[in-house]
């Protein structure tokens, strides 16, 4: 599984309130929080987003309130994957349980800028940056959670067990 | 090797002898939490589910507290969808307005929750529990549809922190001062997909209130949860508010930790956390230097809504008015509460005072309603976040802070200290 884009980068702590602010949370339509996926912290995002790119960021990302909504509009906004140091752990299992595929590598998280092109590899866990021709050793989900997220998400998982 | 507490919880309920950091399980829960905003979006997980049912009405909770009573249309359908579903499966813990209060005090006053028990909770501030010497979690909808349905949870068992609480907290000192510190020392990420583990000698001088406004926090140092041993205090707070069976477990004396700290509660003075980080703390008599006038008080939420963080407000507020311009909203966290704050004067306190009184409700917390900010607008809060547009607008500001130090600032229209009060 891979997953190839244009990165999109941010810094430390990027909470759950600024990914999706509460206000939008009284619609839980993936498509409606999409429009409104990073706004308090980027205002443009959504309607700079383009399908198959990358947001990356460095650490404890996804900190704060345990909103599944915040996963489902980054998701549905079109992102591939996400790049951190460290993710903040609700969000993590999140991300798993819907099937946003997330990867941890510090290394990338702090060599990566804005508007790299980026290309994972979910099975091995190698990051290549095309735009400064680097590579990155990520950290490779264990087997379980691969399977959920090739399940795409922790529900489709259980019912095809 | 020996096993934390926390690991020894998990271990139990995943029907292991023993368990290490690292290791995957599957635990069998006690309860199930969900409310308005994460409900529904569960609800819609379990639908695409091949189950007819859940797998236990008795041990679901439904609370209804976040946008309620209902902010919006929008808002009214959630609790409608999450309504229909509680009543379609008979569960048994479903709280809608009236009855409903903020979740993480009301489930431990209907005692949903005692020692031993393993929760999950589709809301972040489910470590609360830990204060009942429980292993509690916050995760999202997925897991509390799946939760739900199969009334199992996956988990990587969680390597700890010790803190080592020792001697007496000082006049004004809470339960929420002591987590700010912590959090001012090891950082909104420094317990990271760790337990929090709260022992030692000074913890016979927390109250039941003080150690869930503690666990209720372990999130905001990233923890996957906070947890304090069972002693006195919680035994009795237990048989008070349950009929349930409890367990009592204890770390083992040779359970490994990856840090431990020391931390001497008769040193901490209150503390204040300045936007937009918890951990960006600084002590009263540091804060009160830099003079910041604020436009609102809220005194509430799960981390301190309870009634000895009302009565403490109230007794600040008793014969004194708020200062003109400062908006105070007091939020009792459940019914009970409430009631009990009416008994006991203290609602009238706050009316004469000058202060709003709402009736249960996350709220402002979220910034949800009842008491939203506007650009520029200054609060001191006894919530629990201080992120960037958490209250309002983006360009409002949030200080957190104890239930005395929001009174205090309250009175004096900034950033003030009980201290400074006549």
């Amino acid at each position: 599984m891979k997953a190839q884009g244009i990165v999109h980068k941010y810094g430390d702590n990027v909470d759950t309130d600024v990914i999706i602010p509460a206000r939008y949370l009284n619609a839980p339509d993936a498509e409606e929080l999409a429009k409104h996926c990073m706004e308090d912290i980027d205002k443009d995002f959504a309607t700079r987003v383009n399908k198959g790119d990358i947001i990356v960021a460095t650490k404890n990302f996804g900190c704060g309130s345990s909103r599944e909504h915040a996963p489902i509009a980054i998701k549905a906004s079109g992102v591939s994957c996400v790049i951190a140091e460290t993710f903040a752990r609700i969000f993590y299992r999140n991300a798993i349980n819907i099937g946003l595929p997330i990867i941890e590598c510090k290394e990338a998280s702090l060599d990566i800028d804005n508007g790299d092109e980026v290309e994972i590899d979910f099975d091995s866990g190698v990051i290549v940056n095309k735009t400064k021709n680097h590579t990155y050793q990520g950290q490779a989900f264990p087997e379980f959670m691969q399977n959920i997220i090739k399940a795409e998400g922790l529900i489709n998982y259980i019912n095809n067990k | 090797m020996g096993m934390t507490m926390t690991q020894k919880i998990l271990a139990k309920h995943a029907g292991l002898d023993s368990v290490t950091a690292g290791q995957l399980i599957e635990a069998n829960l006690d309860l199930v939490l969900g409310n308005d905003v994460t409900s529904p979006v569960a609800i819609k997980e379990l639908e695409k589910m091949k189950v007819n049912s859940v797998f236990d009405k008795d041990k679901i909770a439904i609370v209804l507290d976040h946008f309620t009573p209902n902010k919006d249309i929008k808002s009214a359908e959630l609790c409608k969808c999450s309504k229909t579903f509680a009543y379609k499966n008979n569960i048994t813990n479903f709280f809608e307005t009236g009855e409903v209060g903020i979740e993480h005090a009301l489930l431990p006053e209907k005692g949903l929750v005692v020692a031993g028990d393993a929760v999950i909770g589709a809301d972040s501030h489910t470590c609360t529990y830990g204060a009942l010497g429980a292993f509690s979690t916050g995760v999202g909808s997925t897991d509390m549809a799946a939760g739900m349905a199969t009334g199992k949870a996956w988990f990587k068992i969680p390597s700890a922190i010790k803190f080592n609480l020792i001697g007496k907290p000082a006049k004004w000192v809470s339960g929420k001062d002591v987590i700010l510190h912590i959090i001012g020392l090891i950082g909104v990420d420094g317990a990271l997909y760790k337990s929090m583990e709260f022992v030692g000698e000074g913890v016979k001088y927390l109250s039941m209130d003080d150690r869930f406004a503690i666990c209720n926090m372990a999130i905001e140092a990233g923890g996957k949860n906070g947890i304090f041993p069972v002693d006195e205090k919680t035994i009795e707070y237990i048989k008070e508010h349950s009929d349930k069976e409890y367990e009592v477990f204890e770390a083992d004396e040779d359970a490994e930790y990856d840090e431990v700290y020391d931390i001497d509660l008769s040193a901490l003075k209150p503390t204040v956390a300045y936007p937009h980080l918890p951990e960006n703390t600084k002590t009263i008599d540091e804060a009160t230097k830099d003079d910041i006038k604020i436009d609102q008080v809220v005194i509430g939420s799960c981390t301190n809504g309870r009634i000895s963080d009302i009565r403490i407000a109230a007794k600040i507020l008793e014969g004194r008015h708020v200062a003109k311009g400062v908006r105070t909203i007091v939020i009792p966290a459940t019914q009970a509460i409430y009631l009990q704050a009416v008994e006991e004067g203290l609602v009238s306190t706050f009316i004469k005072a000058g202060a709003a009184v709402s009736t249960p409700t996350c709220g402002p917390c979220l910034g949800g309603h009842m008491g939203i900010l506007a650009k520029g607008e200054k609060a001191v809060a006894t919530t629990n976040r201080n992120f960037v547009g958490r209250m309002g607008d983006v360009e409002s500001e949030i200080y957190l802070a104890s239930p005395a130090v929001a009174a205090a600032s309250a009175v004096l229209g900034k950033l003030a200290s009980p201290d400074e009060l006549d």
